[in-house]
């Protein structure tokens, strides 16, 4: 490496590590501000067990749920022309543009309609209750999936699916068979990224859901009360978990991304 | 039999049309064009990959204009080979007897075949990744030719081969027919693969293909 090389890259570096200075100068900030006995005793509260397992569960639902409709939409963005496709795409970025409050307020509108109210009359409750956690999370953590498998399929080539289809498949079977198996890292990719931004949503869960107690409470939803009534020990605590149970899940899905830790039998 | 009665195909910005040629069956033509001409248009088209508004593509008699490819019983080779990644050389091979019902030993049994005939026996249970330039190409043949189509396309079979293994894919070419009787349309712009392997010579310039003349096939032979 000559001096130009190490000036250049040297000066990437600063840039870039800056940043990275920041995000673990604020986990150990949080770090040494609790300690472990201060997490247990956030644990051993049933409140935020509840909020635990709720996160554990919305977080879940709601990214499976964003899978099923990014993969499709993903697909059809990638791969097809079809009038109204750049609407769509503008359609697609409200959820990540939109003031998270804004979007918690714009559901809670939508379950003031009349049909929504038919809905919540004859089959379930939403407003207040689970499912609301579950929709709010799913309503911003699918955009962000949607972009994650859209940017997989134009990556990848039509060519093995085409063959695929030359070869006595349907397009469903190329899909499934071919395209689908071949994007596994992208949809695992996006599960995760669909999995942390629901584990982290605030906003609209607080607007839609409200932060009701061994009901609708789900981490993010504890750390805001937690601060409000002034226990900051018992927030940071919780934080700490909600970064550990990120950081668990995402190590979790970073080694199922990869094919050989699918199927090690076969020799890559 | 290839043939393509009068046929015009859309292509991005430009099209071909009427174009018209015949390959008899069993025998093996060479499609030959400058890079962007269209030639990888044309065997798209015999696919059902592309839509062809006007004329007919009719495969062994049987008009086949409106079908989809997975109905008109081909064995397409793409310049890329576009192998499955993620599946093992067995299963791309395995796929499309698979993907017709064929039943497991039937199944196991052209693997065998076609293994012996493409001498990638030792590969099977590889994946893609792990395979060299050449030893993809036979298995993106072998998985072309697992269904015992009538019909071959191969889209620049034998570009970036090194010499060597160019010398041994157009041997092995000459074996596959020999040992298949597959009608095939092989398209390149090298005139050394028409020479070694072509009983007929199409040319495609300027959007129409024309046969090329005896004297040119014969010149191609010397």
């Amino acid at each position: 490496m000559n001096r130009d090389d190490r000036r250049f890259l040297g000066a990437l570096a600063v840039l870039g590590g800056g940043y990275v200075l920041l995000i673990a100068a604020m986990f150990a900030a949080d770090l040494f501000f609790t300690s472990p006995a201060q997490l247990w005793r956030a644990l051993a509260t049933p409140e935020i067990r509840f909020a635990i397992v709720l996160t554990l569960l919305s977080a879940s639902a709601s990214a499976v749920v964003s899978i099923l409709v990014a993969v499709p939409l993903g697909y059809l963005l990638a791969r097809c022309e079809f009038p109204g496709k750049r609407l769509i795409n503008a359609v697609l970025d409200i959820p990540v543009v939109l003031p998270p409050l804004v979007v918690g307020l714009s559901l809670l509108i939508l379950f003031q309609t009349a049909p929504a109210r038919f809905f919540e009359k004859h089959a379930f409750q939403v407003t207040y209750a689970v499912p609301s956690v579950i929709l709010a999370q799913f309503s911003v953590a699918a955009a962000f999936g949607v972009r994650v498998l859209q940017a997989a399929f134009s990556q990848m080539t039509p060519r093995s699916e085409q063959v695929a289809l030359t070869l006595g498949c349907s397009r469903a079977q190329a899909f499934f068979l071919v395209v689908l198996p071949e994007a596994r890292r992208a949809v695992v990719a996006a599960f995760a990224i669909a999995w942390a931004r629901s584990l982290g949503e605030f906003g609209p869960v607080l607007v839609f859901s409200g932060a009701t107690r061994m009901k609708t409470e789900v981490l993010s939803t504890t750390v805001f009360l937690e601060l409000s009534v002034g226990r900051l020990d018992a927030a940071v605590a919780v934080s700490l978990l909600m970064i550990l149970m990120a950081v668990l899940v995402l190590w979790i899905l970073q080694h199922l991304g990869r094919s050989d830790a699918i199927d090690p039998t076969v020799r890559r | 039999m290839i043939t393509l009665d009068r046929v015009t195909i859309r292509a991005g910005g430009f099209r071909l049309q009427d174009l018209s040629f015949e390959i008899p069956a069993g025998r093996y033509g060479v499609l030959m064009g400058r890079t962007g001409s269209g030639k990888t248009t044309i065997l798209e088209a015999i696919c059902g990959l592309r839509a062809v508004p006007q004329g007919r593509i009719l495969l062994d008699g049987r008009d086949v204009t409106p079908l989809r490819p997975a109905d008109r019983g081909i064995g397409y080779v793409p310049q890329d080979r576009a192998l499955f990644q993620t599946m093992t050389v067995r299963q791309n091979l395995s796929f499309a007897p698979g993907v017709r019902g064929w039943g497991a030993a039937d199944t196991a049994a052209r693997v065998a075949e076609l293994a012996e005939l493409l001498r990638i026996a030792p590969l099977l249970d590889r994946r893609p990744a792990d395979l060299s330039g050449g030893e993809a190409q036979r298995v993106a043949l072998g998985r072309a030719l697992a269904a015992k189509p009538k019909i071959l396309l191969l889209d620049e079979p034998l570009s970036a081969l090194d010499d060597e293994t160019w010398e041994g894919m157009t041997v092995l070419l000459h074996q596959v027919r020999k040992a298949t009787g597959v009608t095939t349309l092989h398209v390149t712009h090298r005139r050394e693969e028409a020479r070694r392997l072509a009983d007929q010579v199409l040319v495609l310039a300027d959007g129409a293909v024309r046969p090329s003349a005896p004297a040119d096939l014969e010149e191609l032979r010397r």
